[in-house]
């Protein structure tokens, strides 16, 4: 891991790291106003306020042409595998121009440009899809890897269990990661799951698994890197098990309500990945005033985008009906 | 130049060759280099390599997820899933995933693959083994359903099927594995359009998968009567040949839908609300199985057939007044 003091390389892979999870929670706090006071997201939104860390220093990892699954939780994700933040934007807003032409929405978005498959609204569905990325990217002798992120809820569906086997079984490129934010929806995680969890489970299984602080970004990346890179050259999958805190609700209008007072407002005091990259780059001796630009300038880029986004008109009303299939296609007869 | 050939030969001889002339073209399945259940995939694994031809663990729901995954990164997966019944156990894979892959991303994806599910009745294989659920399949937006009943059928459609852009979830009927037909390897059939079994002018019949065989034997056994059927095997369900149907009632005025899967909720309601629709006056029979459960015994397991019989008397009655 990197120490303050570290050559100049480290330092700008650590303020690259901040920019992105400030960006990351920028865009969020912009979908969340959208949501809230602009109705102008009309779907759920499901934030992932306080796991930047994950999708900064895992993304950073891998190359644009790797592949990447992930869940209803995966603005993140997506944003730090390089899709375009306007057309997220447009695609929360169910506006032409987005990623999926306003098709999908936040659980569905995707960037098949930069290699992200999907996100999924149904809990663990990835983990199988993922693998079988990773099993046709071998199949056809690409070095290319698979991402394939999931929450702990995901460790308790049967397709954890048989995705984990499959890329297990074939030596799969595949990495997957647990993106522990300890709560399944409303309900605590570790009160509905047997033994030790997500990582004794993928072990049992034979696959590597590495444990990491999950709002450490500095930690996560540098797993990250080791892990991509066994990976590609040809080791078989990895499981990465990022330990970390969902700070709001399952969705943005979930209150959480159901959590033990002051345990949210303790990981943001103390936890908060964003704020510990701050304080280890201003120990380097990253100045006040830069950690500020960077903050603003996420600010101001995803506000200025929400807008753009806003302007835009809803997809034509006979998209309704394209895309779907070629033969027996609804664009010739939908009923 | 046509060659004989059994049902399950056809469906081999088309991958085979979908196999050989596209790389990407590969199957995934339980068992298949002893050649799966009924020997579909015999010989496979020998030429194209365990590669090719993946063994698989007992894991319906990694084989469906894991093929829309290959799928969306530019191969060609063959999914077998051993029995209908079985295909079940990866339903959110090919319900919620694989059918939506395209649409709901936008068209930034394909889910070029065939879904395989060998369906039907077949020596007492109770509930869980004989069940016919292709009507399911019809109400899901994205599927293709393909239903073949003859060797050549299933040649042309398999290699067609292949071919397609779409999934395209593809029911063979266990209990024809071993007919024998003969097969033309240049014929080629569009998904969609039915066959014309049997020419015929005072009552349609309407069917697919085996039950459709069962109804051309209807039809010779009424010509001997002298009522004259049309027979017509849709072949496909989504979509299926509304032009053919509406055509031949438009004719005959009279419909009778037959097949395999329980009567309530079944295709054959799908066909004659239309054809109602379509042809004001069209008199219309539906006959598929009682709602009930498919059991061991023998006995017990004709109460659930539609038989030539029925179809013929199906028939007799609606042509008599």
């Amino acid at each position: 891991m990197s120490e303050p003091g570290d050559d100049g390389d480290n330092r700008a892979r650590s303020i690259a790291l901040l920019r992105m999870m400030e960006r990351i929670r920028a865009f969020e706090k912009q979908a969340i106003l959208a949501a809230e006071r602009d109705k102008l997201v009309l779907g759920a939104i499901h934030p992932s306020i306080g796991q930047e860390a994950c999708a900064a220093g895992i993304m950073q990892a891998v190359r644009r042409d790797d592949i990447l699954l992930s869940t209803h939780r995966g603005h993140g994700h997506t944003l730090a595998k390089g899709a375009d933040p306007l057309a997220m934007f447009r695609e929360l807003l169910g506006r032409e121009g987005g990623c999926c032409g306003g098709k999908g929405g936040s659980m569905h978005i995707a960037d098949f440009n930069v290699g992200m498959l999907g996100a999924n609204g149904v809990v663990g569905a990835n983990i199988t899809i993922g693998a079988g990325a990773a099993h046709g990217l071998k199949l056809i002798g690409s070095d290319r890897i698979a991402v394939d992120i999931f929450g702990d809820g995901a460790v308790n569906r049967g397709p954890f269990l048989e995705g984990l086997n499959w890329a297990a079984v074939y030596a799969l490129p595949v990495l997957f990661v647990c993106e522990d934010n300890q709560w399944s929806a409303t309900t605590r995680t570790r009160t509905v799951t047997a033994g030790e969890g997500a990582g004794a489970r993928a072990a049992a299984m034979g696959l590597p698994v590495t444990t990491v602080d999950g709002n450490n970004v500095e930690e996560v990346a540098q797993a990250a890197d080791q892990m991509v890179a066994r990976i590609r050259a040809g080791n078989g999958p990895e499981f990465l098990h990022a330990i970390t805190y969902r700070q709001t609700g399952h969705t943005s209008f979930d209150q959480a309500a159901y959590r033990p007072e002051g345990e949210a407002e303790r990981h943001k005091r103390e936890d908060d990945p964003i704020m510990r990259q701050r304080s280890y780059l201003q120990e380097m001796g990253v100045s006040s005033a830069e950690l500020e630009t960077i903050h603003a300038e996420a600010q101001a880029e995803m506000a200025a985008l929400l807008k753009e986004a806003a302007a835009t008109p809803f997809p034509p009303d006979d998209t309704a009906f394209t895309d779907v299939q070629d033969i027996g296609s609804p664009a010739k007869e939908a009923f | 130049m046509a060659e004989k050939m059994t049902y399950v030969e056809a469906s081999r001889e088309a991958l085979r060759e979908a196999m050989q002339s596209d790389e990407t073209v590969w199957c995934l399945g339980e068992d298949l280099g002893r050649g799966s259940v009924f020997g579909q995939y015999l010989g496979l694994q020998e030429e194209f390599g365990p590669d090719r031809v993946v063994d698989t663990p007992i894991s319906e729901a990694a084989i469906m997820g894991a093929a829309l995954g290959a799928a969306m990164v530019g191969t060609r997966p063959v999914v077998e899933m051993r029995f209908s019944d079985f295909a079940l156990c990866a339903t959110d894979e090919l319900v919620n995933q694989i059918a939506k892959a395209r649409f709901m991303f936008g068209g930034q994806s394909r889910a070029a693959m065939v879904i395989r599910k060998p369906t039907g009745m077949w020596r007492s294989s109770a509930a869980q083994h004989s069940q016919s659920l292709e009507s399911w399949y019809t109400h899901i937006p994205g599927l293709v359903v393909v239903c073949p009943a003859t060797p050549q059928d299933n040649y042309s459609l398999m290699k067609a099927a292949i071919a397609a852009d779409d999934p395209v979830v593809y029911f063979e009927h266990k209990n024809i594995w071993g007919m024998e037909g003969e097969v033309n390897r240049a014929h080629t059939v569009e998904i969609g359009k039915a066959a014309i079994r049997r020419a015929g002018a005072d009552v349609t019949i309407v069917s697919w998968s085996d039950t459709a065989n069962l109804a051309e034997q209807a039809g010779a056994r009424l010509a001997e009567e002298g009522i004259s059927a049309e027979v017509i095997d849709l072949r496909s369900l989504w979509p299926w040949d509304k032009e053919a149907v509406t055509a031949s009632v438009a004719r005959t005025g009279r419909l009778i839908v037959a097949h395999e899967s329980v009567r309530a909720g079944g295709f054959g309601g799908e066909v004659a609300a239309t054809i109602a629709e379509a042809v004001p006056g069209a008199r219309i029979r539906r006959l598929g199985a009682p709602r009930s459960l498919i059991a061991y015994a023998p006995n017990l397991e004709d109460q659930m057939r539609v038989t030539v019989d029925m179809i013929a008397q199906a028939a007799r009655e609606m042509t008599n007044d």
